[in-house]
């Protein structure tokens, strides 16, 4: 019998095996392809020669199956590949966990045999560890020695690599260990195995660990043995591991012919890329047409004055971006006399003082700083750090400094490393704001990724892609998607030009689509002005003109905008006697230094994760915290925040101190309960039930429920709603109560009053996925709390055990529905006495407006503390609706809580004081409708419109800044009108 | 129960829109977008016959997935994107007149978001063609004054085409497959579809067992080879489990792959949307005043669906229908009938009669990120396999963006397993 070759073509590598005929390993190889994948198989196949002149083959992997088919070779699916390899040689595996470059796999074999693959949307993968590789900007290898030092964890989102980096980046920031940051991520990564994968199935017995990330990471391994609980004996990483498929694939190439490996290299080396990559138009015609686009570029520049030679005052803008920091030293003229740029690498604050001591050992006693300003994700800790005069917000700074090059722009759209900020302007002042959402950052650092991962400099591989002949089509939605849409391009055949140049396209594409939300290019206006270091990429530019078909402004200096436009507000703002700035002089920065430690905070609840700067002259700077207890400073006076007020209000409904002669019933504290939770306890109360709720939502609650998650793209507050079960559960109760109810309270204002349909039918997904639950311990009726007869019906179908009369079950249901209507008083009492306070104190209002169980901190994350440190008011949607007028929208009105959306932006219109601010859950089907529709409401009146996506991600430093520009502009709109 | 206390002034904020007159009846060309071939062939026929000039929309590729991009909300679902994809695409090829074409959608005004297909259409319309009516074909009583105006006969005749349409699959799909001669199977459907085109127009298509008999002998006339294939069953969300355009040609690729496609009938979809009205009249006491008349036409095509599987039975060459009956009480066993939005109970029905009637592996289909099938789809999947042991079933997510790759590859998987279990029953009866 001939022996046999298994050929295993991943994502990122080939893998290749030869067994003998006893299934003996001969020989065996990992290598990456870099995308070139028939080359790499065929050099493999050149290595073997030596073995035998002929195989029985078999490919597998995700890359494989296109050559496969072209080239007529035998194929097989890779899990399958990999249960093949398992019975053979652990058979009495359990469960096989493989993780590969972007695929993550589990394997139940015993105990029903089930193989799952991870979703569409889900990062936790090889790929996804490469990319926060690259973010702390260390080697695989290097975060792997990291993490077997790190000394905590901190919650990090493993769902997607663009949550991933926007809980890590502010890490960073802050001056985080790297140790614990690596050590994050790979429990990050466990965490999405356990829950996006092996949903509601517990990983038990003896595990199998496959795939190259759990062979070569030791920090990974020792994650999901600590998670899950597994010692030595039970989980077993096979030296194989990595060639683990390629193996199962020659497993399988028995069953299949002979064949010589002249014939296969034959075969293989004619393979065709297919034609089935949709291409699009070159970016140039020619040199000629590239040469006379620079040109035209380059007359948008900043003249530039020698710092050497230069007397006089001057003004510094530092921009403390995600990614990168920037710095720009301007004479009262506008003219450049320093200019910075550079990477982070993590250490912000040490790039900043570094540059300050060669701009003092530049500027000698011939130039004084009259004034310096901060802007950016770092700009609390550089001020507090570096004492620096002013700090503004990094949209105002980026307008400033666009306002300077076209006097006429009416729009400006700033691509940078994380994120994409687009601004419409009017009679000189922002008239809205555009900010990226978490899920559709296909921003700057995606394309900086990609090249790293092709082995090259971002500058050369945007090179390339000028003049590509046929520039792919890559989709638009968000990175995680456009990685895997580059890696099929790939398999089908097409150069590294024209993906650069699909990159770059697809970047424009998101931002003008997606993030701008435009429909036409008409919409943009006439003079754009384009920014951010992105557009330094004259691909990328030359895509948004073509796209746009409108001839833009990039100033030379795109990517230090946002330091000029922080100088210009130095400038603006240094009053005429102010001599010099208060930033740390030349002799105290060379006694700077300080240490960064993190402890989680026990100011309340929250438990935030703070991370406390200490410099050498006893300072500190606190960061991480969501209010002022954490910062170290006295509570404020109480500001109104509505949110808290309905949380606290719930929870201090009676219950537990009622004794109950019929038992115990459990309800858990999420979705519908945050309405209706007063119904449902005066209800039991008055029926003889003691009513327990579940703890508090917590991350960990979160956690202890995860594992019976069935669909990871839910949004949070339902995910959550499983910990709750749990608490419930372990807690102890006769039964948990959880009504299915297709239809909420008619309000009278909408056309029908449906409940969405995750609200609506929770329960029935809570019964199938948690092993716990029983016809005896969970009651989920169905009813509509509108009919009464066939409630009470219902009611007493579903509590027949204990015997209760239709009346005592009615005369209960009214007195609930009482109390549900005293609750709803005295939250629109509440509002109405913020509102009128609010009033005399001349202070602003903002309505958050969301769903009545956004009001868990968990959900919202103390966006309203938020608010109120920054001295606004906090309304919420239920407390106004009912003053705003009936509306009639274009969209069908037809969901409760949505209806009242509508109303409540009504109501604000009216309003000089309060604006709307709109909470959306991450995955939230339906507010992808409602929220253009209470857009079009707000901007047909006048008012701002902003939008706030919250998921899992506990970091509120984007939404800061979202609500301070909000704010900058509304403050300016104030001024001009 | 909160009462309206005090009546509130009402602010308008919709925008005007082109409304479809009786009169462009005569005028407009009416589009609609592609879901089931053959379904709408004779659906449209009927449409045709009583007036209007509708016409079915089959363009795809890259530019229908961007128009639809450029239009649709990022978080929208799948098929709203390729429904207004598909219209403006249309609209721009130069192939219609802006000014005498309208388009057309329904609108089944349940919980869920799919009901504001409309108002999207609508909104990117207004940015493109402002000019073009979007109607409403819809049982709900939305839109009024704005819809086909369709006699009591044409909706009969609608009835029956869905019926006609549902039995030429089945028997297309059962015989495709395995038949020996390349295209025979096809060329049956084509003749069959015109036969009962026929019929539809001479009246004869109330005959229901004449015109059943005939499909049926039509397709058991083909000759087919004796052999076993995997059954791979589609259910799903009702556009991407149908639309070839949504769920990336997935019958072709299952006949690529060497299965038998097993999709459910569209007359399921529509008793379950009849039902439900029914329910809630039962569970909750609403809508009782029409409950009766929704009762009768329940009863009327329930009727109808029972004497084709009796035909089917009696035939014995191909596997039946579902007996909706069945499909409820099957849905009893997994979810409550009260789940009702979107495709609610009929899906997790569908997967568990599918393995009742020997299909154990299943493709779920679904848009990315639809609400309804969080609970109906994936929630109850780990229910199903607890009381089917070999149900084998694989949610797959469409999306504008998600790659072909990725789905194959996920299908692939549930192939592996299902040839691997078709062997093992096979080596069992030896």
């Amino acid at each position: 019998m001939a022996k046999l070759l298994g050929i295993d073509v991943g994502s990122t590598t080939v893998k290749a095996c030869v067994l003998d005929e006893a299934g003996k390993i001969l020989y065996s190889s990992y290598v990456r392809h870099f995308s070139r994948v028939k080359e790499c198989v065929l050099s493999e196949l050149e290595k073997i020669r030596p073995i035998a002149a002929s195989f029985r083959v078999c490919i597998t992997g995700s890359a494989g199956l296109g050559i496969a088919q072209r080239g007529k070779i035998p194929f097989v699916q890779e899990v399958q590949a990999a249960f093949g390899a398992i019975r053979r040689l652990y058979p009495d595996t359990d469960v096989a966990v493989e993780l590969g470059g972007e695929d993550a796999k589990i394997i139940f074999v015993t105990g029903g045999t089930e193989q799952r693959m991870n979703g569409s949307c889900a990062g936790g993968t090889g790929a996804f560890i490469d990319q926060m590789a690259t973010l702390l900007d260390i080697t695989v290898e290097e975060m792997d020695a990291l993490a077997l030092r790190a000394e905590r964890v901190y919650p990090i989102a493993s769902r997607c690599g663009v949550f991933a980096k926007s809980d890590i980046q502010p890490l960073l920031n802050q001056g985080a260990n790297k140790a614990d940051i690596a050590a994050s991520i790979f429990q990050a990564v466990v965490d999405q195995t356990v829950s996006g994968l092996a949903q509601g199935r517990r990983i038990k017995g003896k595990v199998l660990f496959l795939g190259g990330p759990l062979y070569f990471l030791k920090g990974l391994r020792l994650a999901f043995k600590r998670t899950l609980g597994l010692d030595d004996e039970h989980a077993i990483f096979p030296d194989s591991a990595p060639c683990f498929m390629s193996i199962g694939a020659a497993i399988y190439a028995a069953e299949e012919r002979e064949e010589s490996l002249d014939e296969l290299a034959a075969r293989l080396s004619v393979v065709q890329d297919s034609d089935n990559i949709a291409v699009g138009e070159p970016l140039f015609a020619d040199q000629a047409e590239y040469d006379a686009f620079v040109a035209r570029h380059m007359r948008s520049d900043l003249a530039f004055e020698d710092v050497r030679t230069y007397r006089g005052d001057a003004y510094l803008g530092i921009d403390s971006g995600s990614t990168t920091t920037k710095l720009m030293l301007i004479t009262p003229e506008n003219k450049i006399l320093y200019s910075h740029y550079q990477s982070n690498n993590g250490q912000p604050l040490d790039i900043v003082a570094d540059r300050l001591r060669e701009i003092y050992s530049l500027i000698g006693d011939r130039i004084v700083i009259r004034g310096a300003c901060v802007t950016g994700y770092g700009e609390d800790m550089m001020r507090a750090a570096l004492k620096i005069d002013f700090g503004v917000v990094e949209t105002m700074a980026h307008f400033k400094a666009a306002l300077h090059f076209n006097p006429d722009v009416d729009f400006i759209i700033d691509i940078g490393g994380q994120d994409i900020k687009c601004f419409k302007v009017k009679n000189r002042a922002i008239d809205s704001i555009m900010l990226n959402e978490a899920c559709s950052s296909g921003c700057g650092s995606f394309i900086q990724t990609f090249a790293k991962a092709m082995g090259m400099e971002i500058e050369e591989f945007s090179r390339l892609g000028l003049f590509a002949r046929r520039p792919v089509e890559l989709g638009s939605r968000c990175t995680v998607f456009m990685n895997s849409s580059v890696k099929q391009a790939q398999k089908e055949g097409a150069s590294v030009e024209d993906i650069s140049a699909g990159l770059s396209s697809s970047i424009v594409k998101n931002a003008i689509y997606k993030v701008i939300r435009a429909r036409t290019p008409e919409e943009l206006g006439d003079h754009i002005v384009v920014q951010g270091g992105t557009f330094l990429n004259d691909a990328v530019l030359r895509s948004f003109e073509k796209e746009t078909g409108k001839q833009v402004v990039r100033p030379a200096i795109a990517g230090l905008m946002g330091a000029f436009g922080a100088a210009l507000y130095a400038k603006e703002n240094t009053p005429a006697e102010k001599l010099m700035s208060t930033i740390v002089s030349e002799a105290e920065l060379r006694a700077f230094s300080y240490s960064s430690r993190s402890v989680t905070c026990k100011g309340c609840t929250s438990h935030c994760n703070v991370n406390i700067l200490t410099f050498a002259d006893g300072r500190r700077f606190i960061s991480g915290n969501k209010c002022e207890r954490g910062a170290g400073l006295p509570k404020p006076k109480d500001l109104p925040d509505i949110y808290a007020c309905k949380y606290e209000k719930l929870l201090s409904l009676p219950h537990e101190s009622v004794p109950g002669a019929c038992g115990t019933v459990g309800l858990p504290m999420q979705l519908v309960m945050f309405e209706q939770l007063p119904l449902w306890t005066k209800f039991f109360e008055t029926c003889g039930f003691r009513v327990v709720l579940s703890d508090r939502s917590s991350r960990d609650l979160y956690f202890r429920g995860q594992h019976t998650v069935a669909s990871d793209t839910a949004c949070y507050p339902a995910k959550l709603m499983h910990g709750h079960i749990e608490s419930l559960l372990d807690r102890g109760v006769d039964f948990i109560f959880y009504p299915c109810e297709s239809y909420n309270l008619d309000e009278h204002d909408s056309i029908n009053h449906y409940n969405c349909p995750v609200v609506a039918y929770y329960p029935e997904l809570l019964k199938a996925n948690n092993e716990r639950l029983t016809q005896e311990n969970f009651v989920m009726p169905y009813l509509d709390p509108n009919d009464e007869a066939t409630t009470v019906r219902s009611l007493h179908r579903a509590l027949a055990r204990w015997k209760l009369s239709p009346w005592l079950i009615r005369r209960a249901y009214r007195a609930g529905l009482a109390a549900l209507e005293q609750y709803h008083a005295d939250v629109v009492a509440e509002g109405k006495r913020i509102l009128e306070n609010a009033g005399r104190e001349g202070r602003q209002v903002i309505v958050l407006a969301g769903r009545p169980y956004h009001a868990d901190p968990e959900i919202n994350h103390g966006i309203g503390k938020l608010l109120n440190s920054l001295g606004i008011a906090v309304l919420s949607e239920d407390a106004v609706y009912e003053e705003g007028d009936l509306v009639k929208v274009n969209v069908l009105n037809q969901w409760t809580y949505h209806a009242r959306l509508y109303r409540a932006a009504e109501f604000v219109t009216h309003r000089k004081n309060v604006n709307l601010v709109q909470l959306v859950s991450f995955g939230c089907g339906i507010d992808a409708i409602t929220t253009d529709e209470v857009r079009s409401i707000l901007e047909s009146r006048g008012k701002l419109y902003t939008q706030i996506k919250i998921d899992e991600i506990n970091n509120l430093g984007v939404v800061k800044i979202r609500l301070r520009s909000m704010l900058a502009a509304i403050e300016e709109l104030g001024r001009n009108t | 129960m909160k009462k309206q206390t005090e009546q509130k002034p009402t602010a308008d904020f919709t925008r005007p829109y082109p409304v479809f007159t009786p009169a462009m009846k005569a005028t407009h060309t009416i589009l609609i977008p592609d879901m089931l071939p053959w379904h709408f062939d004779l659906l449209v026929h009927v449409m045709q016959r009583s007036g209007y000039r509708v016409e079915v929309l089959h363009n795809e590729g890259r530019a229908v997935i961007d128009e639809g991009l450029k239009h649709v909300h990022n978080d929208t679902c799948f098929p709203a994107l390729c429904v207004i994809g598909q219209y403006l695409d249309a609209l721009k090829s130069g192939k219609y007149d802006p000014d005498r074409t309208a388009v057309l959608i329904t609108q089944s005004g349940g919980g869920c978001r799919a009901s504001n297909y409309i108002p999207l259409i609508r909104k990117a319309m207004a940015a493109e063609f402002p000019q073009v009516p979007v109607l409403s074909l819809n049982f709900s009583g939305l839109e009024k004054g704005n819809g086909l105006q369709l006699t009591l006969t044409d909706l009969i005749k609608l009835a029956y085409a869905i019926f006609y349409g549902d039995l030429v699959m089945t028997c297309y799909n059962q015989t495709k497959p395995y038949e020996e001669e390349d295209g025979s199977a096809a060329r049956v459907r084509t003749e069959c579809v015109e036969r009962l085109k026929r019929a539809l127009d001479d009246g004869s298509f109330r005959k229901l067992g004449r015109c059943t008999k005939m499909v049926l002998n039509a397709f058991a006339a083909v000759r087919v080879r004796r052999e076993e294939k995997v059954k791979v069953g589609i259910v799903g969300e009702i556009y991407v489990k149908y639309s070839p355009l949504g769920n990336s040609h997935l019958e072709d690729f299952l006949l690529s792959e060497g299965c038998e496609p097993v999709v459910p009938a569209l007359m399921d979809f529509i008793l379950y949307c009849v039902i439900n009205n029914i329910n809630d009249a039962k569970f909750y006491h609403k809508g009782k005043k029409t409950a009766w008349l929704f009762a009768i036409v329940y009863r009327w095509l329930y009727g109808k669906q029972k004497k084709i599987i009796a035909l089917m039975k009696k035939q014995g060459r191909f596997e039946p229908l579902h007996d909706f009956e069945h499909l409820r009480r099957c849905a009893d066993k997994v979810i409550n009938q009260g789940v009702k939005m979107g495709e609610g109970w009929l899906i997790p029905a569908e997967m568990a009669a599918l393995a009742e009637t020997g299909t154990d592996n299943i493709v779920c289909a679904q848009p990315f990120g639809c609400l309804p099938n969080h609970i109906a789809g994936k929630g109850a999947v780990r229910a199903l396999k607890q009381l089917y042991e070999h149900e084998n079933i694989v949610p797959v997510d469409y999306d504008p963006s998600a790659t072909r790759v990725n789905q194959e590859n996920r299908i692939k998987l549930m192939l592996a397993t299902a040839r691997e279990n078709l062997r093992a029953k096979q080596e069992e009866r030896r």
